[in-house]
C-alpha cells in the first residue's frame, strides 16, 4: 500500500512510471526524501550537471506549515540556486519583536539588520511555499538540461549497503522495483526510516512539553511583529507566540504542558477556547491548520556511513525555538553539494566527504546548544532554573541589562567552521574576525549589486587592491578571480579588509572562506586549494 | 580580566551584612530566593567580566577550598 501519510499542500511531482522500473538501473546519486533539504540537495547537484534521482513517498509538500522563519543565509543559498527572489517577494519581512509577561510589555527589540546585504535577517514564509519555490527552480533547471529526476510516490522500503554501492528497494503504485547508486543522500526527515533501517543511533534530549500550533486568518488588528508572552494573562499557555505569515495567516503557538490528551486538545472548540481568551470575543478568525508538537534536540554520531550520507532532520533535530531546523538543513545541502560534485568528477578524494561530516556536525552542535538554551529559558527544567528565569523577567521591564538575557529564541546564524581540516592560512594581519577562514562570506554592496552574486558556485579568488591575478587551474579545477581595485565601498572594506591595505581571499563554492592573505602568492593559493579540496596532508 | 577579589573590600561590613539580611525580612523562602536571584543578576551585570564571573561561580561552588 502506498497511502499518503499526510494531505498535500501542493501536488508538485505526480507519480509517473520511470523507464528503469522494469530493470535494475544504476545512478551516481540518489536523494531520499523531497523535503526542503532533499530538494535543495538535488538542485545543487543538478545545477552542477550531476545526474540525480530524488525519491519521495508523496507527490508534494504536506499541508500546514512547520517552518515559518527562513534566515538570511538560507535566502543567500537559495539565491545561488536561483530562487531567493521569489521567496523574499512572497515572504513577510519583520523587524520588530515584543516581549510580554502577564499583561505587561517588558520591552521591544528591533532586529536592526545590518545594512549592505541583499537579504533581510529573516522572512516568514510557510514551508510548503519554500519547497514549492525550490521545486519550481528545479523544473526550470531541468528545462535547461539539468539532469534531475524527481519521482513522487516512490517509497524506499529496503536498503542494502555495500562497499561499492547502495541498493534500494522502492515501492510505487505500479509495484516494487530496485535501483543501485554510488551515493545515497538520506534526507528522509526526523523519523528517518533509513537511519532506523541501518540501525544508527540518534541520541539527545527530549523536552517534556507540548506546543499547540494554530495557524489562523483573522480580521484582528495586529502589526507585522513577533509577539512573545511569558505566562500570559489570557492563560492559554505557559507561553504564547504570535507571528505573521503571508496570505494573512498568523501563527499562534501555545505551550500547553506535558500531561495532556492530544486528541482532546486538538478538538476545534478546545483550540478556539484558547484563541478566544487570547484575542478577545470581538475578533473573528478561521482556523487554517492546527497541530501539536513535542521536540527533541539530538543528532547522529556521524553523518556519513560509507556511501550513505545524512542531511537535514534525518541527521540532526533541534527545537523550533530559533528556527534552526530547515535553515541548518539547507546549509547541509550547500556544504555537501560541491564536495560530492568534486568527488564524483574525480577532482577530490572521497575523504573530502568526511569534512562534510565534521563541519556540519560542528554546526549541528552549535544549533543544538542554542536551541536548547532557548528551550531551557522558555520551559525551565529545575526550580533553580525557573527562579533565575523569573528573576530575569522581573528585572527586564525596568533594567535594560536584563533584556539580552531574555531568550525566546535566537536568530539563526550560519556556523563558522573554525578548526576545519579544509581551512588554510589566515595570513591577513588584523583581518576582520567575521571573514576568518571557515566563515560564511558576509554580503556587501558591490557596484549596483551585491558581492555574493559574484561568488558563483565554484572556487573564487577574491582580491581587494591586490593586483590583477589571472584565473588559476589546478588538477583540472578552475578558480575564477574577482579582482576589485580602487576606492572600495565602505561595507566591503569593513568586512574584508579591516585596517589592511590589500587582501586576497580563496572562497569555496559554498561561499565560505578557505584561506586569506594580504598579497597574492600563487603557490600559497594552490596549497590552500589543495587543502580545501581534501588533497592536503 | 579583573581577578576575583576575595580580599576584604566592603566598607562597613557589619552595616552591609545587616542590610542584606534585612532585605529578606518577612519574605517567604520562595520570595527570598527570588530576591537573591535578582540581586545576583544585578551584581553580575555590574561586574560584567565573564572570567571574573566564572571564578565567582567556581568559588561559590567550593566554599571551603582556598586557592
Ligand atoms: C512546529 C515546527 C516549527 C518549525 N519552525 C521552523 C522554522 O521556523 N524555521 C526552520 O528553519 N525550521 C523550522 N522547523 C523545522 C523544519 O520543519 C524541518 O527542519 C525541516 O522540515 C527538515 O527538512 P528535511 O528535508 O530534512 O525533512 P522533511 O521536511 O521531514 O522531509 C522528509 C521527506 O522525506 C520523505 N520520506 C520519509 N520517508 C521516506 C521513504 N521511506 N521513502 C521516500 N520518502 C520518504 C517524507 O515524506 C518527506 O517528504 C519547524 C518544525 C516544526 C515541527
Amino acid at each position: 500500500m502506498l497511502d499518503d501519510r499526510y494531505p498535500l499542500a501542493f501536488r508538485l511531482y505526480p507519480y509517473q512510471q520511470a523507464p528503469d522500473q522494469s530493470h535494475e538501473a544504476h545512478h551516481p546519486v540518489v536523494v531520499l526524501g523531497g523535503g526542503p533539504v532533499g530538494l535543495a540537495t538535488a538542485l545543487d547537484l543538478g545545477l552542477q550537471g550531476i545526474p540525480v534521482v530524488l525519491l519521495d513517498d508523496h507527490e508534494g509538500p504536506g499541508q500546514g506549515s512547520r517552518a515559518i522563519c527562513f534566515a538570511k543565509r538560507t535566502l543567500e543559498i537559495a539565491q545561488r540556486y536561483g530562487c531567493g527572489t521569489p521567496m523574499v517577494d512572497k515572504g513577510v519581512v519583520w523587524n520588530l519583536g515584543k516581549v510580554f509577561r502577564d499583561d505587561a510589555k517588558l520591552f521591544e527589540f528591533n532586529l536592526l539588520p545590518e545594512d549592505g546585504h541583499r537579504f533581510p535577517a529573516f522572512i516568514n514564509l510557510q514551508q510548503p511555499y519554500f519547497e514549492k519555490f525550490l521545486f519550481e527552480r528545479i523544473e526550470a533547471a531541468i528545462a535547461d538540461g539539468a539532469p534531475i529526476d524527481i519521482r513522487g510516490k516512490n517509497r524506499v522500503d529496503g536498503v542494502e549497503t555495500r562497499d561499492d554501492l547502495v541498493r534500494l528497494e522502492v515501492t510505487t503504485p505500479d509495484g516494487p522495483y530496485a535501483l543501485t547508486t554510488d551515493w545515497l543522500i538520506g534526507c528522509d526527515g526526523a523519523g528517518s526510516p533509513l537511519r532506523k533501517r541501518m540501525g544508527l543511533g540518534f541520541e539527545g534530549q527530549v523536552f517534556e512539553d507540548n506546543f499547540l500550533i494554530a495557524d489562523i486568518t483573522m480580521d484582528g488588528d495586529f502589526p507585522t511583529e513577533r509577539w512573545f508572552w511569558f505566562e500570559p494573562w489570557f492563560k492559554s499557555g505557559a507561553s504564547t507566540l504570535l507571528h505573521k505569515q503571508p496570505d494573512g495567516v498568523w501563527r499562534v503557538d501555545f505551550q500547553i504542558g506535558w500531561d495532556i490528551d492530544r486528541d482532546e486538545e486538538l478538538k476545534e472548540d478546545k483550540v478556539r477556547a484558547r484563541l478566544d481568551a487570547m484575542l478577545g470575543p470581538e475578533v473573528s478568525y478561521d482556523l487554517v491548520w492546527t497541530s501539536i508538537y513535542t521536540f527533541q534536540c539530538r543528532r547522529m554520531t556521524t553523518f556519513r556511513q560509507g556511501r550513505v550520507i545524512f542531511a537535514g532532520d534525518a541527521a540532526h533535530q533541534v527545537s523550533p525555538f530559533g528556527a534552526r531546523g530547515a535553515n541548518s538543513g539547507i546549509q547541509d545541502a550547500d556544504n555537501l553539494g560541491w564536495k560530492l560534485g568534486l568527488v564524483l568528477s574525480g577532482q577530490a578524494p572521497e575523504s573530502l566527504l568526511d569534512s562534510y561530516d565534521s563541519e556540519r556536525r560542528l554546526a549541528a552542535d552549535e544549533n543544538i546548544l542554542n536551541s536548547t538554551r532557548s528551550t531551557e529559558f522558555i520551559t525551565p527544567k529545575t526550580p533553580a532554573s525557573r527562579m533565575f528565569r523569573d528573576a530575569v523577567l522581573d528585572l527586564a521591564q525596568d533594567h535594560p541589562f536584563a533584556r539580552p538575557l531574555v531568550n525566546s529564541g535566537r536568530l539563526s546564524l550560519p556556523s563558522t567552521y573554525d578548526g576545519s581540516p579544509l581551512n588554510g592560512e589566515d595570513a591577513l594581519p588584523d583581518g576582520p574576525a567575521r571573514t576568518r577562514p571557515g566563515s560564511p562570506c558576509p554580503d556587501a554592496p558591490l557596484g549596483e549589486g551585491f558581492l555574493l552574486d559574484q561568488l558563483g558556485g565554484g572556487f573564487v579568488l577574491l582580491t581587494l587592491n591586490a593586483g590583477d591575478p589571472a584565473p588559476l587551474e589546478m588538477h583540472g579545477l578552475n578558480v575564477a578571480t574577482l579582482n576589485l581595485t580602487g576606492a572600495l565601498q565602505p561595507d566591503l572594506r569593513d568586512r574584508y579588509l579591516g585596517p589592511a591595505g590589500s587582501a586576497v581571499y580563496l572562497i569555496r563554492p559554498d561561499q565560505h572562506v578557505a584561506a586569506r592573505w594580504q598579497t597574492f602568492d600563487p603557490e600559497r593559493v594552490v596549497q590552500a586549494l589543495a587543502t580545501a579540496t581534501g588533497h592536503g596532508s | 580580566m579583573t581577578p576575583l577579589n576575595t580580599a576584604p573590600n566592603i566598607d562597613d561590613p557589619d552595616g552591609f551584612y545587616a542590610e542584606l539580611v534585612a532585605a529578606h525580612d518577612g519574605l517567604t523562602p520562595d520570595d527570598s530566593a527570588a530576591l537573591n536571584a535578582r540581586l545576583i543578576l544585578l551584581l553580575a551585570n555590574h561586574i560584567g567580566d565573564r572570567a571574573t564571573l566564572r571564578d565567582a561561580i567556581e568559588a561559590a561552588k567550593r566554599p571551603n577550598f582556598s586557592g
